[in-house]
């Protein structure tokens, strides 16, 4: 446990130590400076990296779906906040993605002239907040790494962005701090109203409150007079689905589960984005710079969709599946609303934009999908189909997302502009970037064979059991998608010469700009062929949660239901006797009958 | 008794119980005189104050040993002193500490800065001290006279130290304004403890709760009005203190006219005392002690609140037994423990709680609930309009004058929230008001830290106005830093001490399931991130102004060792609140 807390804390404080470092770098070696970053991105990928290899002595053994290198030490005792941290398969995946994205991002920033210092610091501070948040299995650890990110990138993107970058910036700032208000108190509802005491003693060593055969801490816990309440996200799960603390009604008769799904789901929404909440999305992006717009669409996005599956599901499994078809709609809506705009772009980064904005509903939809209710029975894997095609999704979006901005970034670079109107025949001009920039655009269109491809139809076919017609829509936004993504490989790649300003300065990828897209390519292309290199470590960990929540549904939610509806059979039955009684007295037949129906419905469903 | 009993008994009242634990109070007198009298002679003239003024403060500091007496190494029962005018608990000490470790903090920080000069510093230290001893008075204030004796020690200072710069137009409205304000609410004030004092028959916190739970359903619906009127007279004067609307008025002309050494002092010390001011009388309303009063059965313990220590008030000021209904010799016990979690004087008295009177439980609840409605309605209207109109400033000290509205709002919240579930769950009103004592430990360093940034650059550039703050990063980036991160905390985001205090704070709320009132902050936060970024914004982002004095300010220099000094608890107690968490847990453990 003493190295884990070691490397775990190194990988995620190594850059906010490089930070400090450089802030007595002399101002005036800005090349220096930006290789010290990237030595410290690079750095940090390796031990990210790292994390994998060495087979059965690997920190993180692929195939193992409980938590491993995890670690729980004292932080604050006196209100219960423990220094938590750890890796399972949902979390391990994103964390080398956000390694990865910093050192491509890193490597993208060499154009920065301005204020190479500050924006190095800011930079590498802000990987600290995100892989922190990946990390984080303690509440308040998670919420702090959450708000540590928003500072450097309100900077990041106010002070090294385009025109509007202060307008962007502040209504950054302003949704994602709106939203995550909204879960700061969604985490103090959830804490007040959680006693660990209830859980078994199993439950407490999986959520590292009890080290594993430390009966006597196990005893002390059951022993306390009062409640013991926690921020810790394992035990929290746990408490979610084997308890009823959360079950309590607190307002407008919704219980705290609900309220608590609802403000953190919203928290999270926010940064996923979807669709009505997403609109600081396409500002922020497109004033950005480059390698923030990669930071932004790679890793920031993710961070919803994370939290989707860490926090809201598993914690609140009754508000999820109550609410499951307004998940369900939000990420259609989201998708729809996004191939559209992008198709209204006259801006080649909006249009990037709004496509994450399309793209990340997919995630929503994969994660919302849970397909009990849609009657024609219930089975677990179409929901752990929808949640691996969700996480897998991420991926690929992280890398395809990244690509696209980088390779508008490429073409900015040249010629200072993104109308896509005075675009056109770049292929000509520029044969290797335009090669390498059509792979990464299908991998964002879903070809088969590149990354994008898998998570769709994961998540696509998931929701075909859900609901059939979101899943037509959801099938129909592939056709949306192809459509503005070819247009605008048609406006900017093809066509007879570049007519638009700065021609001349059109000249093909350095080798700096290579290294950087070479990765990118190669990743969409190989996970596009293998996706098990991403599913051996996470499929175990997303089927365990998913496998959580199904026992949960049979033994919880259904009974629950069932209770409800023979409860509103009764009453139907009462109403109906009551009605007959007042008009034909003796014709009750087809009241029984109607009765009998739900548990037949039932019975079938099992 | 006799008159020998009676001098007796206040002999070792004074000597024995009371004196040793006012001893930082006492320092602070001493120093005070000292200042006074060392100017009679001729040589004493040339002796800076401040020499006499940071060793008095140390001296208070150290007497006041937070370390000692909240490390949880001794256990101290609440005890009644000067004969139940004052007393003292850990509260009394938690709060005492925070304005003697201020004092200490401010005093360097006046050398530095400047304000005053050697002319004006002995009736600048003289008026800060006795202000502070006007606030410590409040913070441990058990009886209505002291409360308005604190609220006027602690005010009549600060007016004067309002107008301290002298012949600066500005400043002389400003406490003109201050004091006429100040006035009117202390005279209102006043009005209102007397119609409390006659309704319930005593000045005495405590036995006026007492007092209040054992009168009668028709007596209590008789003197309804009366109570109401007099409670919102009083919550006239305390508001006034804690600058809540709609008695904000004076602080943003105040903090505009006012030189930022006074700011400091006013939005830190000033809202410190008031705040636990609010606390004492809110929570001193809400609950009755344990013990009975007046006539036997005679409690076995020692310790007993009134009716031990407080001869002179019972005997004195209990001369209505016409408010005790005539059916009524049961003691007031109105002090129901529901959930176990007892203290000791509750322990004690358990067998009495068992008769608790339905009426005067009932009272209480009533009473409660006033208090509890009436302080979440002044938060939630204070909180939002501070923020509000922060908006459109364009001085960087009217902004902060707003921001500390703002943020009284924010400190009043958990204190609603304590007064309510003061009679259901104790050990959630005890977290309660440990949130509003982390609250002010924490806002200490981040307003003192801010007035200090303000002072010194004020001290360079010659101006207090947003827009002259523009592109400062470049010639001072450590200041720049230092300000940011204050104004962040201000905000509330981590990993900074403002947010750990907001989080307590909100997390109150929800204890006590306030959700209208916890919505209201939570929307309040993000709106105030608009205005405080638009200064760091403004440091940052802006370019500099063509037509400014040249900065000339390093950090590398004992200003800016002080700065960063003073911003380092910031970050810190964001990181590692543990041990102030506990002392104001500790000091939220003296209470009921």
């Amino acid at each position: 446990m003493q190295s884990d807390v070691a490397f775990l804390s190194l990988t995620v404080f190594l850059p906010a130590l490089g930070a400090l470092l450089l802030a007595f770098f002399p101002k005036d070696k800005p090349d220096a400076i930006k290789l010290a970053s990237l030595a410290i991105t690079v750095a940090v990928f390796a031990m990210t990296v790292s994390m994998l290899m060495g087979g059965d002595s690997a920190r993180f053994k692929a195939g193992e779906a409980a938590l491993q290198s995890a670690f729980s030490v004292d932080w604050i005792p006196s209100f219960n906040i423990y220094y938590f941290m750890g890796l399972d398969g949902i979390s391990l995946p994103l964390v080398v993605l956000t390694s990865f994205t910093s050192m491509v991002a890193m490597g993208a920033s060499w154009p920065i002239q301005k204020h190479v210092k500050a924006y190095c610091i800011l930079f590498l501070l802000l990987e600290t907040g995100m892989l922190g948040v990946f990390l984080a299995l303690d509440f308040f650890l998670f919420y702090v790494f959450w708000e540590v990110m928003l500072l450097p990138m309100y900077f990041l993107i106010g002070v090294w962005g385009g025109p509007r970058r202060e307008y962007a910036a502040i209504k950054f700032f302003l949704y994602t701090l709106l939203g995550s208000v909204l879960m700061l108190i969604a985490i103090l509802m959830l804490y007040f109203n959680s006693d660990v005491r209830k859980l078994t003693p199993a439950q407490l060593e999986t959520a590292r409150i009890v080290l594993p055969g430390d009966a006597k801490s196990v005893d002390a816990i059951k022993s306390e007079k009062n409640a013991v309440h926690t921020f810790n996200i394992m035990a929290l799960q746990s408490l979610g689905q084997t308890t009823d603390q959360f079950d309590r009604e607190i307002l407008f008769g919704k219980s705290i589960q609900w309220w608590s799904f609802v403000l953190l789901f919203i928290g999270f929404a926010v940064k996923v984005p979807s669709v009505p909440v997403h609109t600081w999305l396409p500002d922020a992006h497109v004033e950005a710079p480059t390698p923030i717009s990669m930071i932004l669409a790679g890793v920031l996005l993710k961070m919803g969709g994370y939290g989707i599956i860490r926090i809201c599901y598993p914690i609140c499994p009754d508000a999820g599946y109550d609410l499951a078809w307004f998940v369900c709609t939000l990420g259609v809506v989201s998708m729809v609303y996004g191939a559209f705009a992008a198709l209204a772009q006259k801006d080649f980064k909006r249009l990037v934009a709004y496509s994450s904005v399309s793209h990340m509903g997919y995630v929503v939809l994969g994660i919302g999908v849970w397909s009990m209710s849609a009657g024609n029975g219930y089975n677990a894997a179409y929901m752990a189909q929808g949640w691996n095609g969700a996480m897998f999704q991420m991926i690929a979006h992280g890398i395809s997302s990244a690509g696209m901005f980088f390779m508008v970034g490429v073409v900015y670079d040249r010629v200072h502009h993104r109308n896509l109107d005075e675009f056109g025949g770049l292929f000509a001009r520029m044969p290797v970037y335009s090669g390498l920039a059509y792979v990464v655009f299908f991998a964002g269109l879903g070809l088969p064979g590149l990354c994008g491809f898998i998570g769709e139809v994961f998540v696509t076919l998931s929701v075909w059991n859900y609901s059939k017609t979101l899943a037509v829509i959801s099938a129909a936004v592939v056709v949306l998608t192809a459509a503005y993504i070819l247009w605008t490989l048609q406006r900017v790649y093809l066509g007879p010469e570049y007519k638009g300003p700065h021609g001349d300065h059109l000249h093909d990828m350095d080798l700096r700009e290579k290294f950087i897209a070479a990765p990118l390519v190669a990743f969409a292309i190989l996970f596009g062929v293998n996706p098990n290199l991403i599913f051996k470590y996470m499929e175990p960990t997303v089927t365990q949660s998913v496998e959580q929540l199904a026992t949960w549904t049979e033994n919880v939610k259904e009974p629950r239901l069932e209770a409800a509806r023979a409860k509103e059979a009764k009453e139907a039955e009462a109403a109906a006797k009551h009605a007959a009684a007042a008009i034909v007295p003796a014709d009750a037949a087809p009241v029984e009958g109607r009765q009998v129906r739900p548990a037949a419905d039932h019975v079938s469903a099992r | 008794m006799n008159f020998y009993q009676l001098i007796e008994r206040f002999r070792t009242d004074t000597l024995d119980v009371s004196l040793p634990a006012f001893a930082p109070e006492l320092a602070i007198c001493a120093t005070i005189v000292a200042m006074l009298l060392v100017r009679m002679p001729g040589f004493g003239r040339k002796i800076n104050s401040f020499c006499i003024a940071l060793p008095g403060a140390v001296a208070a500091l150290w007497l006041a040993a937070p370390w000692h007496y909240l490390g949880g190494d001794v256990e101290l029962h609440s005890t009644p002193i000067f004969d139940g005018l004052l007393v003292f608990d850990t509260f009394t000490i938690y709060f005492r500490s925070v304005l003697m470790l201020f004092a200490v903090l401010f005093l360097i920080f006046t050398t530095l800065s400047g304000i005053p000069d050697r002319e004006d510093s002995p009736d600048f230290y003289t008026l800060v001290l006795g202000g502070l001893l006007g606030m410590c008075i409040m913070a441990s204030a058990n009886h209505m006279l002291t409360v308005f004796l604190g609220v006027e020690m602690a005010s009549v200072p600060s007016y004067a130290l309002a107008g301290i710069l002298k012949g600066r137009r500005t400043a002389g409205e400003a406490a003109l304004k201050y004091a006429v304000y100040g006035a009117g609410a202390a005279g209102v004030m006043l009005y209102g403890i007397s119609l409390l004092a006659g309704a319930l028959g005593s000045a005495h916190i405590p036995t006026m709760a007492a007092q209040l739970a054992s009168l009668s359903p028709e007596a209590f619906a008789d003197r309804q009005m009366v109570l109401m009127t007099g409670a919102l007279m009083v919550s006239v004067g305390l508001a006034f203190k804690l600058s809540a609307v709609p008695f904000h008025f004076w602080a943003p002309d105040v903090f505009e006219g006012a030189c930022a050494e006074v700011n400091a002092f006013l939005s830190v010390a000033s809202k410190a005392g008031a705040m636990a001011l609010l606390v004492r009388v809110a929570l001193g309303f809400s609950h009755a002690p344990a013990p009975a009063h007046g006539e036997p059965p005679i409690p076995l313990h020692t310790h007993a609140v009134v009716a031990e220590s407080t001869p002179f008030q019972l005997t004195a000021m209990q001369k209505a037994p016409t408010v005790v209904s005539p059916d009524d010799d049961e003691p007031a016990h109105a002090h129901h423990e529901h959930d176990g979690h007892d203290h000791a004087p509750g322990e004690l008295d358990h067998g009495h709680a068992a008769h608790s009177i339905a009426a005067g439980t009932d009272n209480l609840t009533k009473a409660r609930k006033f208090i509890a409605g009436l302080i979440a309605l002044l938060a939630a209207v204070t909180c939002t309009f501070g923020n509000l109109a922060a908006y459109g400033q364009t001085n960087i000290k009217r902004l902060l004058a707003y921001s500390t509205i703002a943020h009284a709002g924010y400190m009043m919240m958990p204190v609603a929230a304590a007064v309510a579930m003061s009679g259901s769950d104790t050990a959630g009103s005890h977290e309660a008001i440990a949130a509003v004592c982390f609250y002010v430990g924490t806002y200490l360093f981040m307003n003192l830290s801010a007035f200090a940034i303000i002072a010194f650059l004020r001290n360079t550039i010659r101006s207090e106005e947003i827009a002259d703050y523009a592109g400062l990063i470049k010639s001072s980036p450590g200041l720049v830093i230092c300000m940011a991160t204050v104004l962040v905390s201000l905000v509330g985001l981590p990993p900074l001490a403002g947010f750990a205090a907001k989080f307590f704070a909100f997390g109150a709320l929800v204890k006590a399931e306030m959700f209208a009132l916890l919505v209201i902050g939570g929307l309040n936060t993000a709106i105030s991130l608009f205005y405080y970024l638009r200064v760091v914004k403004a440091m940052t982002i802006d370019p500099e102004p063509a037509h400014r004095t040249p900065v000339a300010f390093s950090m590398i220099s004992v200003e800016g060792v002080y700065v960063v000094l003073m911003t380092l608890p910031v970050l810190l107690l964001g990181i590692w609140f543990n041990t102030l968490l506990r002392w104001a847990q500790a000091a939220a453990g003296g209470l009921l």
